[in-house]
């Protein structure tokens, strides 16, 4: 209980640190998210009561944006790139070759690493020209 | 030797995804060891992607260049001397000499890789804050009239012709406008807007502060994706710098950033303004304009940062000398980006007219892999793939829209001989797919059904018909799209079909 109370205080301060303003929407379920990990149904209610907009609202943005989860995630986020770019330099083997394994990940449209594909991502941290050994180390460096 | 030997190592991504970092460590553990003394310099990327890690040495000739650069060759380095600018087997000469940076018209990046992008100071020196002064000075229909004349047209990929967008929001009456700066840079094969926001920050404020000027906007908006993490940092940190910079002192022009959230469609301009008013980035209907109802319905100008990035330049050096450069009716210049199976993958800042054959060969140096090149996509996942044949385009908005292509937002995606045509056609309509925002039907269903269509022609199930269909699907979805994203998603799709008819051919009886 005492948790929950102070879980609601730190979900309001992040919305009154952007004036509970909607349109500061997004800027919000990112920062809840970053303090969480995730966005419980708990903290959609308190956001949706600081800003004075509908739970139904709510819904609606956080299931349009990829970005937001309503779960904890069990691993690192690792975002695989699966654009053009990246296809052009064997990115489809390399998500292909990491689904086999089992790893959880995330396909993505495009890190902006398009001269040093295939690119990948693990958490916020870009990585270039990488192949399937190198994932391979990255994932056991994080896990 | 007096004073520390001044170093310059990348912190934009693309150079920190290949070790930057890590370089940076190794130099400073090196000099330790060797008592040297070193002054290392994050700066954003020359554009020489394939070099990176580029490490540049400060010194009296100028700016000396090796890489690409690991950390353990650093020790060879130190060994070699390199702090002289010696000679070594990464060595490069000056990093101005290079021919692939030599052979540049760097105007929006002529900063790029030079400076400390958050030193509003080195900025200055570079030619910085000269464009606003020469604003603040000028009466707003002035301001708009230079940015007409100077030929700009939109670098986010629709080309629009920025002033004429200036001018509509200026005419229009309001007690509030806004200026939003589009940097939602999804198109895969782009990162133009990410190295400038990493490199060169100031530019891009600059540009949307003349903007604010020029229409009366007295808020900015920056739509950053969120999977630009360092770009986003950049951009934050720069904000308040130039916030707080004895030239925006007393002048009100408040600038925010924003982070998307993984909506490829947010890139669209009406989807972009929802999803600032805290919305589903759904597109919207247009009419209304944005310049006449934008944010919140008031009066917005939306621009590409490169655009706006373009501005400062523009009002500094005149509209000539930016409408001097480029051909036809498209003027300046462009930052191509060269990725996918390169050679010689980075930004190419070159004035509209130089051809796709020059891009690729010349300054790309054919593919990484090897292979013979096949062909490229030109414009991001919604441009046409452009054969070999093709190459002697020159590449401005009209040659290409008469050779059934587009310029988009720059990006230039090269394939090796072995790419599957079809399948890269399958793709367009799955990531249209994946994408859309789901408001017009052409678009989220057709794209679904564009694939299951093209499925079926690789599986060889009755492909005349089933081409016949797709044909007409194409057409539908180009005409009755409410937006590029359907609209232009069959142009990557007829072009595969129309330039590699074999990749799609019937699978013969008996076979």
């Amino acid at each position: 209980m005492k948790t929950d109370n102070k879980n609601i205080v730190r979900v309001q301060n992040i919305c009154a640190a952007h004036n509970n303003q909607p349109d500061a929407l997004l800027e919000i379920l990112h920062d809840v998210q970053a303090a969480f990990d995730f966005l419980s149904k708990n903290a959609l209610i308190e956001i949706a009561n600081a800003l004075n907009i509908s739970r139904a609202d709510i819904h609606g943005v956080v299931s349009f944006y990829d970005d937001f989860r309503l779960e904890a995630p069990k691993d690192p986020c690792v975002k695989i790139c699966r654009g053009e770019a990246c296809q052009a330099v064997g990115g489809e083997n390399l998500a292909a070759h990491v689904k086999a394994t089992g790893t959880d990940t995330h396909d993505v449209y495009c890190l902006g690493n398009c001269a040093l594909g295939p690119a990948v991502m693990i958490d916020d941290k870009l990585y270039g020209r990488v192949d399937a050994q190198k994932l391979d180390a990255l994932l056991k460096e994080v896990s | 030797m007096v004073g520390p030997v001044t170093i310059y190592v990348p912190c934009d991504a693309a150079a920190v995804s290949v070790g930057a970092d890590d370089v940076v460590q190794a130099i400073e553990h090196e000099a330790k060891l060797r008592k040297l003394d070193v002054k290392i310099i994050r700066n954003g990327s020359r554009g020489m992607l394939w070099l990176e890690p580029l490490v540049e040495v400060v010194t009296p000739k100028g700016r000396m260049a090796y890489g690409p650069v690991a950390p353990h060759n650093v020790k060879s380095l130190f060994e070699h001397n390199f702090l002289s600018g010696s000679d070594h087997v990464l060595a490069h000469g000056l990093t101005e000499d290079i021919p692939y940076f030599a052979r540049q018209e760097r105007l929006t990046f002529a900063r790029c890789g030079i400076i400390d992008p958050l030193s509003i100071s080195d900025y200055e020196d570079h030619g910085g804050l000269t464009g606003l002064r020469k604003a603040l000075s000028l009466p707003p229909v002035d301001i708009v009239e230079t940015v007409t004349k100077s030929g700009l047209r939109g670098r986010g990929g629709a080309g629009f012709p920025t002033g004429i967008k200036w001018k509509t929001a200026l005419d229009t009456q309001a007690d509030q406008k806004y200026i939003c700066a589009n940097a939602d840079e999804g198109d895969s094969g782009t990162f133009a807007d990410r190295m400038l926001m990493e490199g060169d920050p100031f530019s891009i404020l600059e540009g949307m502060t003349i903007a604010g000027l020029a229409i009366g906007a007295s808020i900015g908006y920056i739509y950053i994706r969120s999977e630009y993490p360092q770009a986003v940092k950049t951009m934050r940190r720069a904000v308040e710098i130039w916030q707080d910079a004895d030239l925006m002192k007393d002048k009100v022009f408040d600038i925010h950033v924003r982070m998307g959230a993984g909506a490829y469609i947010c890139g669209e301009e009406t989807s972009m303004l929802e999803s600032l008013e805290g919305k589903r980035g759904q597109v919207k209907v247009k009419p209304p304009i944005p310049a006449i109802e934008g944010l919140f319905g008031k009066p917005t100008i939306i621009n590409n940062i490169l655009s706006l990035a373009s501005v400062p330049i523009i009002l500094d050096k005149g509209c000539a000398y930016y409408q001097n450069y480029g051909q036809g009716r498209s003027r300046g210049t462009q930052p191509f980006q060269l990725g996918g199976d390169i050679k010689r993958g980075g930004l190419v800042e070159k004035a509209f007219g130089v051809t796709l054959r020059q891009l690729v060969e010349d300054f790309g140096g054919g593919t990484r892999s090897g292979k013979a090149v096949r062909t490229v996509q030109a414009g991001g996942p919604l441009g046409a793939y452009i054969p070999v044949s093709g190459f002697d385009v020159e590449m401005d908005y009209e040659k290409l829209a008469e050779a059934g292509a587009m310029l988009g937002h720059g990006g230039i995606v090269v394939f090796g001989q072995g790419v599957d045509m079809a399948a890269q056609a399958r793709f367009a309509m799955k990531f249209c797919a994946v994408e859309s925002c789901g408001k017009c039907t052409p678009c989220r269903l057709g794209s679904v059904r564009g694939k299951e269509t093209l499925d079926k022609i690789i599986a060889g199930e009755r492909v005349a018909d089933n081409l016949a269909l797709l044909e007409d699907l194409c057409e539908l979805m180009t005409d009755g799209s409410l937006c590029a994203m359907g609209g232009l998603t069959p142009m990557p799709v007829r072009s595969a079909l129309k330039h590699f008819p074999d990749d799609f051919a019937p699978v013969k009886d008996g076979e």
